[in-house]
């Protein structure tokens, strides 16, 4: 995939690598069987005569019931080094599909690349055999073949698809899916705009996880200092300075360990955009703008924000939401979220800085071509608290372990005649007891939280009072006709897992290679406890059926294909499987998933 | 013991606030940081609880032993009076010798109904629990209602016994490390019975998806190429590893050039594995050279990682032909002036278990040495270092080196290049 990396004779400073450049992206595309034969010299002039071509800003758009696409090698340039990318139709992002609830569509992928490649449809409900991962649902698509997916619509909102074999993700294979509902949509807006964020490496992915593997920290230009010390010695006095430490020495982890790549090795992409290209979307003032935003990133989170313009989110991950008016929201890769803006001014900076505050990706609203709004800073880095690291600390040290629990007063009320109702109610609410698998006390582990929060009204680190109203899980209802009502007849408690120092990431200790399928029984709900054992946050995306988030008293919330659990968090959903199968789930951050948060599922 | 309806329940209230008191008592003693607390979710409903100013100061329990084990508040009902506590004083309640065992109270039916408990001065500040622990492991309080009213701690004075929670050791958490409980989870409970490889609905061909956690990486790095200005020599430290995460074949290579000649070397060969979260256990074997001596080989047998405050320990014991023995070990600690301007300071030690006369190398204590290196990260993974090495040779080993007009203590001013890829 690597083998025609060269560097334009012109150098580039660092700057332009975070900024990317303003003319950019693909600049080239052609099946491998074209370029079997080019010498190096070729592929330059093929990139030259198709340098006008370039296939960035918002993607192509494609509808009906049937699709054909091409999964190819593509030429980009973003920061000024030309690079080999993996496309789908020649574009970054893929083709943005535009489909219509209720109808069975037949989607042809052709692969002209010299290794398998796939597609899967993240968060649509279908047969496993169309989910597209190589593997677990089908065998993938070999160099030259063409796979045909069929599959009935079944549900409406916005989605997306990318591949799902080794790095292709991270190298362009990701596309927004867009399914209109078969009756009008209940969401009503005057445009609307695809905003699809991603990260960028100059890199060969492979390369970036192996050093990380050597070197954990490798990306990180945040770490604590000298300097630090003594900027902290000096405000806060020796004792201060030194217990703000101390933990974190003694336990062997870095209190900025908030990502794991950064702008040391990514350029941020906004529908297939850098910074510099500032993508632009156009508006009437006083128009009704729908934004949907997919976070189609490898392995960075965003925190979104428009500037002076607040953001009422309709939709979380396809599914309508009573809306909440924010001004800011967190996702992470997997993740989407619909909003609706009304901009009354000329020109708006939709802002989206990455967790690890390195960077960012940026684009522009305004009401015509020449005019931008001022780009904010990047926050500066928080350090990680207690909370991120214990939980829950009100009980934390000499009580012996769930007895004396207070957090339950008044909230758990309801739930005390439940409790004595017979078996019927035995999963009435999510257990609280935290159980580490006896596999979490080996070598991949490298911490273990006793007592983990469960509260869902965490905006999480670097967003916490930072003065403006950031989203937060415990905002996301689901509109009434969403969740059917279930009761879990099952629990299962999974804990996500690392080492960083080793740079292994599993659940429950096991690295996917080492693990057991879970099993489901098909059409049976069960409840499903993740518990964050990390200082990560992890987006955990469950193929083939929806999670159904529980608030912290155990009501039904918002349904989501993939749920972020933050660090030191505990957390349940409740799952129907309604299709047999095996089926994939994992953390959708690219570099766990392949580290081995993996797991598959068999509903049988 | 039970107690039905009480004519006055003002002392069960009384014991009850001054349990709360009683808990801070038991932490204060073992030491624990609060700064962190999260009481977000605690729920007292619309009122507010004032307890401002109890006074239990002299509460004395004298020489009998509390057993309150059996009670039973469950019925309790304070539902149409108001509570008054306002007066009480508990100021010579002495509970100096006698342990009080709580552990079987049961609070979970206690309702204050609609009077509002008014605890405000109430004093506690000189109640004694010093002599004995008190366990209130079992206490169950996950039903105590008190929505509909409310407890004002807003004024309470801890001021008498600061409660100091700074130096709470978290140790106790086991958050690191430790052997998994008998009871521990068991990980493939949720299995079926079905593996990666067979069981309904697999694709067939044996397991097909594998990633990264059964991949083989490599690295190799030169912790220390430099040139030793007081011997006009090259030193290299270097290190290569290849394998999975936890299973690794690594080697370590150690040695001085001087006049173009390799003057010594030491080879590791060993199979790396992981034991801990933060440690390596390993075995192998160890070949050392010597332009002017002989060759010796050894079995080695050592441990590499990550001591707490991020101290990079790497010791190993060696095991030689006719008896012979050694150990070697050192550490490392890095501190980051800035992002990229990193000091890195190291200490290490050999020592044998017999003479090695022809390698000038005696029994006890050989050498010790220390280094500091101040290095520029270009990149994390290339960064030239100015430093400097102090060694001094010991006991028989420094007798050696006098012998041979060889100094027993060298300083040296060093500049190289550390690098790894």
């Amino acid at each position: 995939m690597n083998d025609n990396k060269f560097k334009l004779p012109a150098s580039i400073s660092r700057r332009r690598f975070v900024q990317g450049l303003a003319i950019g992206g693909v600049i080239a595309s052609f099946p491998h069987v074209v370029r079997a034969g080019s010498s190096f010299k070729d592929v330059v002039r093929a990139g030259s005569s198709f340098k006008d071509n370039a296939a960035t800003g918002s993607a192509p758009e494609l509808s009906g019931k049937v699709i054909e696409l091409t999964i190819a090698e593509s030429l980009v340039n973003f920061t000024g080094v030309v690079r080999t990318a993996t496309t789908i139709n020649g574009s970054i992002p893929a083709p943005t599909l535009r489909l219509r609830e209720g109808d069975e569509v037949t989607i042809k992928v052709t692969n002209t690349l010299s290794v398998p490649s796939s597609i899967h449809w993240h968060g649509i409900i279908l047969p496993y055999q169309m989910d597209g991962v190589p593997g677990l649902s089908f065998k993938g698509i070999m160099p030259g073949e063409t796979f045909v997916y069929k599959f009935k619509l079944q549900q409406s909102g916005t989605y997306w698809y990318h591949s799902h074999s080794g790095f292709q993700e991270m190298t362009g294979m990701y596309g927004a899916l867009i399914i209109e509902p078969r009756e009008q949509d209940i969401i009503v807006a005057d445009r609307e705009y695809v905003v699809q964020l991603s990260d960028w490496t100059d890199d060969d992915p492979m390369k970036v996880f192996s050093k990380l593997k050597v070197q954990d920290d490798i990306y990180n230009y945040n770490q604590p200092t000298v300097r630090d010390f003594f900027r902290d010695l000096s405000e806060k006095g020796l004792s201060s300075a030194l217990s703000k430490r101390k933990m974190w020495q003694e336990m062997r982890m870095s209190p900025t360990d908030l990502g794991d790549v950064s702008s040391a090795v990514l350029t941020y992409l906004f529908n297939g955009s850098t910074p510099l290209a500032n993508w632009r979307g156009l508006f009437k003032k006083g128009e009704k703008v729908r934004l949907r935003f997919i976070n189609g990133a490898s392995n960075t989170f965003f925190d979104v924000r428009i500037p002076e313009l607040q953001m009422t989110v309709v939709q979380s991950d396809g599914q309508n939401v009573h809306p909440v008016t924010v001004d800011e929201f967190r996702f992470g890769p997997g993740e989407t979220y619909d909003v609706l803006v009304t901009p009354q001014s000329d020109a708006y900076t939709i802002f989206a800085q990455t967790i690890e505050r390195t960077g960012y990706a940026r684009g522009t609203l305004a009401v015509a071509d020449n005019i931008n709004a001022p780009v904010p800073a990047v926050d500066p880095v928080e350090w990680l608290a207690m909370a991120d690291m214990m939980g829950n600390m009100s009980h934390g040290g000499s009580m012996t372990e769930g007895a004396m629990d207070h957090s339950q007063h008044g909230a758990a009320m309801p739930m005390d005649l439940s409790q004595h109702a017979g078996p019927a109610a035995a999963y009435a609410k999510a257990s609280t007891q935290v159980r580490h698998a006896s596999t979490e006390y080996g070598p991949s582990v490298d911490m273990r939280v006793d007592t983990p929060r469960t509260n869902l009204d965490d905006p999480g680190i670097g967003l916490r009072n930072n003065g403006r109203k950031v989203l937060t899980l415990s905002d996301l209802h689901s509109l009434e006709n969403v969740i059917e009502p279930q009761r879990p007849e099952a629990e299962i408690e999974l804990h996500l897992t690392g080492n960083m120092e080793r740079y292994s990431w599993s659940i429950d200790g096991l690295e996917f290679g080492q693990s057991t399928p879970v099993h489901m029984k098909l059409n049976q709900c069960v409840r499903v406890i993740l518990q964050n054992d990390t200082m990560m946050p992890h987006p955990m995306h469950l193929h083939g059926m929806w999670s159904d988030l529980e608030s912290e008293s155990g009501e039904l919330q918002v349904r989501r294909h993939t749920i972020p659990v933050q660090p030191a968090q505990r957390i349940s959903f409740l799952t129907t499987p309604h299709d047999v199968g095996r089926w994939a789930w994992h953390c959708h951050l690219l570099f766990h998933m392949d580290a081995g948060m993996f797991r598959e599922v068999v509903v049988s | 013991m039970r107690i039905i309806k009480l004519v006055s329940s003002a002392p069960v209230i009384a014991l009850t606030a001054s349990l709360l008191l009683v808990n801070a008592g038991v932490m204060a003693d073992s030491q624990m940081d609060h700064s962190e607390m999260d009481h977000s979710k605690m729920k007292h409903g619309d009122k507010a609880m004032d307890h401002s100013a109890m006074d239990h100061s002299k509460m004395k329990h004298g020489d009998t032993a509390i057993d309150h084990s059996e009670m039973d508040h469950s019925k309790m009902n304070h539902d149409d009076k108001a509570m008054d506590h306002s007066q009480m004083d508990h100021s010579k309640m002495n509970h100096d010798d006698k342990a009080m065992d709580h552990s079987q109270m049961d609070h979970s039916k206690m309702n204050h109904g609609d009077k509002v408990m008014d605890h405000s001065q109430m004093d506690h500040s000189k109640m004694n629990h010093d002599d004995k622990a008190m366990d209130h492991s079992q206490m169950d309080h996950s039903k105590m209602n008190h929505d509909d009213k409310a407890m004002d701690h807003s004024q309470m004075d801890h001021d008498d016994k600061a409660m100091d929670h700074s130096q709470m050791d978290h140790g106790d958490m086991k958050m690191q490390g430790g052997k998994a409980p008998a009871d521990a989870r068991d990980p493939h409970a949720y299995s079926g019975g079905y593996t990666l490889a067979d069981g309904p609905y697999a694709i067939g061909g044996g397991r097909q998806l594998k990633l990264l956690d059964e991949h083989r990486f490599y690295a190799i790095r030169a912790d220390r190429l430099e040139h030793q200005f007081a011997t006009d020599s090259l030193a290299f430290e270097l290190q290569g590893w290849y394998g999975t995460t936890f299973n690794r074949l690594a080697i370590k290579l150690d040695g001085e050039v001087s006049d173009g000649k390799l003057e010594e070397s030491q080879t590791d060969l060993l199979w790396s594995r992981a034991v801990y979260s933060f440690w390596d256990a390993q075995l192998g074997a160890r070949f050392d050279t010597y332009t002017e001596g002989e060759s010796r080989q050894w079995l080695a047998l050592g441990v590499q990682g990550l001591a707490p405050y991020w101290f990079e320990v790497d010791v190993t014991a060696y095991l030689g032909n006719s008896g012979r023995t050694a150990i070697a070990a050192e550490a490392e600690y890095e501190l980051l002036f800035t992002q990229r301007l990193i000091l890195q300071s190291s200490v290490g030690l050999t020592a044998y278990g017999k003479d090695d006369a022809i390698n000038g190398i005696g029994k006890g204590l050989a050498s010790l040495n220390a280094g500091m290196r101040l290095r520029y990260e270009f990149s994390r993974q290339f960064a030239p270092y100015i430093g400097v090495e102090w060694m001094a040779k010991y006991g028989n080993s420094a007798d050696y080196a006098r012998a041979n007009n060889e100094p027993t203590v060298t300083t040296s001013v060093v500049a190289g290049v550390r690098f790894w890829f």
